[in-house]
């Protein structure tokens, strides 16, 4: 299964971003393998339509679980299409510490 | 965060004024917002002094290398927003009228165009003697404010989001900025008048509301001009079903006070007394539950 | 002649600025009044009469899913990220697309067709033998008023439709009107409503209050006519006396103040009934119609 954590840079260590559309990284875990990626969010400056089409990068990179801040509408849309469970992180902890709350159980399911 | 944003459906009712005198009456635990990009008022009344700035770009718009153009018009032919224009034999975009599609640089068969920023207006987080504020100025002509409403309601959730309120004036109408100021809020307050403009645009308003599931209040300012109109809005609003928190008369400090740049509250008189009224009813039915 | 009525600021009484110059040119003109406004047209509330009414709509694409491999590339292309491309499906979301046609042509396999879906409309009514009203309506819960704008101002046969315009297809059947005087009544702001309203004028009237909101966003709206570069005069509108400000901004700008209509609770009370004060104060209309003879004399050199 591969999980999502919204970041303000590319690797583990760095800080969890509340916002989801406009995230500077995507963080992919995959939990079987247990290897990483850090994905450059392209649409994190974009104007229009920032919350769908970082939605899309999630579903083409086979993303099943998000964590993060805050989701907008639109974005909200997209990835409940895609049947993308989300979890809510808000705290100013790093992505490691995102992801052991997430394991842990403590974090609630917004989505 | 309990949120709530002052909107009119038809301008010039007096819903900055209201905003303003809430404000300044409302708990301390508060971020401000100015979702009315166009015409941003609010800031006259409190004097905000600005804290930090930064540049707001809307969506990318076209440009076109006049020097690897072949004047083959494809891209003419596809926008369609009238965007190109031909003159005196170039392809020219016409930079208000572009949405940044970007169908032209799909369709150059010369990748003549591409798209670039352009910096649309300015988003502002300021101090005011009340509450932080968030808000912004919109360039003249351009065709984004509803993003440029949403960076303004992003700034104060992100900075102030541990906030117990956040207060917002809106813009008029029912487009696209009154769609992204509605959009997530918990309640609206709806401040129209008496008149028959005031009624019809009142119904138009409360419909995209009410699409949005926020709990509605309505605010009927200067009833005293037309009390007959005053009570067939009241009417109106029982039988829809919303909340009438507020009526208040007609009264010339109100004007005294925007001209003094100060909220109607500071100043002993009708209309600040109906407006704190009102705001004991949105709290018994909004706050307290 | 083409005279457009604008205000940065709403409820400036610019809609009824517009409505009562068209009463009164309409005494010796053929004059069409285009309430531009669509968000919240009023203008029919004092011209009541039977209108003929057609739908305003905009192309959304559909997507065949017997053709569609989900290759993903309509959702990459579009700015808007209207289009969503899930595994098996594809998820479009209507009110943040553009019509902007670009998800067709990109679609290697045809896949994408699209399909018309109503955001407005327009009316057409006649409500005096020399004065057309045409409202453009945009419906609510819908984004698009600029479209709606368009297409008003093309019924009322004052715009020639701009090169490859979404809805080019609706003008055909359109008669074009004759008449002399075109009045549009704009919505406030400054954003793309506006600036859809105000384009192809000869001439802005700028109606404004003199308090400080009004003050602010007169100037915001001289940005957009200054912008744009179409003459301009102002009106001011409930004026109490106290214009200095208003005076002032209007000598920075080289702008003459075309008109000042008092505040005047007469004129107030006729006004929220849904009457017309130049009716009720005949007087009025010789002054609006000597003011469009300034307009046309000073600023809007089109016929
Ligand atoms: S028509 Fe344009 S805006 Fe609409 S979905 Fe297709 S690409 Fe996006
Ligand atoms: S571009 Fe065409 S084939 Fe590819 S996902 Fe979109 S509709 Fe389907």
């Amino acid at each position: 299964m591969k999980i999502c954590v919204t970041a303000k840079g590319d690797s583990l260590d760095s800080q969890a971003e509340m916002r989801f559309g406009r995230s500077p990284f995507f963080i992919v875990i995959d939990e079987e393998s247990g290897a990483s990626s850090a994905i450059k969010n392209e649409y994190a400056d974009a104007a229009g339509g920032v919350g769908p089409r970082s939605a899309q990068v999630l579903i083409s990179n086979g993303v099943q679980v998000l964590i993060t801040g805050q989701l907008g509408g639109n974005a909200q849309r997209a990835i409940e299409a895609a049947g993308i469970e989300v979890y809510q992180y808000r705290s100013d902890g790093t992505v490691n510490d995102a992801l052991k709350q997430y394991r842990d159980g403590s974090l609630t399911r917004i989505l | 965060m309990k949120r709530i944003a002052v909107i009119s459906g038809k301008g010039g009712t007096g819903k900055t004024m209201v905003c303003a005198a809430l404000a300044a009456i409302f708990p301390p635990d508060l971020v401000l917002g100015d979702c009315d990009v166009d015409a941003s008022n609010l800031g006259l009344i409190f004097q905000p002094e600005i804290i930090s700035r930064s540049p707001y770009y809307g969506l990318k718009v076209a440009e076109i290398d006049q020097d690897t153009c072949t004047r083959c018009g494809s891209c003419e032919e596809h926008c369609r927003f009238g965007a190109i224009r031909s003159q005196e034999g170039e392809f020219l975009v016409d930079s208000i009228r572009c949405e940044g599609c970007s169908v032209c640089t799909l369709v150059c068969p010369k990748e003549a165009v591409s798209m670039v920023q352009k910096v649309n207006g300015e988003l502002y987080y300021s101090n005011t003697r009340i509450a932080p504020l968030s808000h912004a100025r919109l360039e003249p002509g351009s065709g984004t404010s509803g993003l440029l409403v949403r960076e303004v309601r992003k700034q104060a959730d992100e900075r102030d989001g541990d906030r117990a309120f956040f207060l917002s004036d809106g813009p008029p109408g029912i487009g696209c900025p009154l769609i992204a100021t509605v959009t997530g809020m918990d309640a609206v307050l709806i401040v129209t008048e008496p008149s028959l403009s005031g009624l019809h645009d009142l119904k138009r308003v409360v419909t995209v509301a009410e699409g949005f599931g926020v709990t509605i209040f309505v605010a009927i300012n200067k009833y005293t001009l037309e009390e007959e109109i005053a009570t067939r809005i009241e009417d109106y609003c029982v039988e829809r079903g919303l909340h009438v928190v507020g009526k208040i008369p007609f009264d010339p400090t109100v004007i005294e006070s925007i001209r003094n740049g100060r909220p109607v509250t500071d100043y002993d008189s009708p209309a600040a007394d109906a407006i704190r009224r009102m705001w004991e009813e949105i709290a018994e039915i909004w706050v307290n539950t | 002649m083409k005279i457009a009525v604008a205000s940065g600021k709403g409820g400036t009484g610019k809609s009824t600025f517009a409505a009562n110059l068209a009463l009164s040119l309409s005494k010796s003109n053929d004059v069409v009044l285009v309430d531009c406004d669509v968000e919240e047209p009023n203008l029919h509330l004092f011209f009541d009469a039977e209108h003929e009414e057609s739908e305003v709509t905009v192309p959304v694409p559909v997507v065949d899913p017997g053709k569609c491999t989900f290759c993903g590339k309509c959702g990459d292309f579009c700015q808007y990220g209207a289009i969503t491309v899930l595994k098996d499906d594809i998820l479009i979301l209507m009110d943040l697309c553009h019509s902007c046609g670009g998800c067709r042509i990109v679609c290697p396999y045809d896949a994408i067709t699209e399909v018309p879906r109503v955001i407005g409309k327009v009316r057409d009514s006649q409500p005096d033998e020399h004065l057309r009203l045409v409202t453009g309506v945009l419906n609510e819960g819908e984004t698009h008023a600029p479209v709606v704008i368009q297409m008003a101002k093309a019924l009322a046969g004052s715009t020639p439709t701009p090169a490859g315009a979404v809805f080019e297809h609706q003008f055909r059947e359109l008669v074009c009107s004759m008449a002399d005087v075109t009045i549009y009544d704009s919505s406030p702001g400054i954003a793309c409503p506006v600036i859809e309203t105000v384009e192809g004028a000869d001439y802005v009237v700028l109606v404004t209050e003199s308090t400080p909101f009004g003050i602010h966003d007169l100037e915001l709206a001289i940005g957009v006519v200054e912008k744009l570069g179409i003459p301009a005069g102002v009106v001011i509108n409930r004026s109490d006396g106290l214009d200095e400000m208003t005076e002032e901004l209007c000598r920075r700008h080289s702008l003459e103040i075309i008109m000042r209509i008092p505040f005047d609770r007469r004129i107030a009370g006729v006004q929220n009934r849904g009457g017309l004060f130049s009716q009720d104060m005949p007087e009025w209309q010789g002054r609006f119609t000597d003011l469009y003879h300034h307009i046309r004399e000073t600023g809007g050199g089109g016929a």
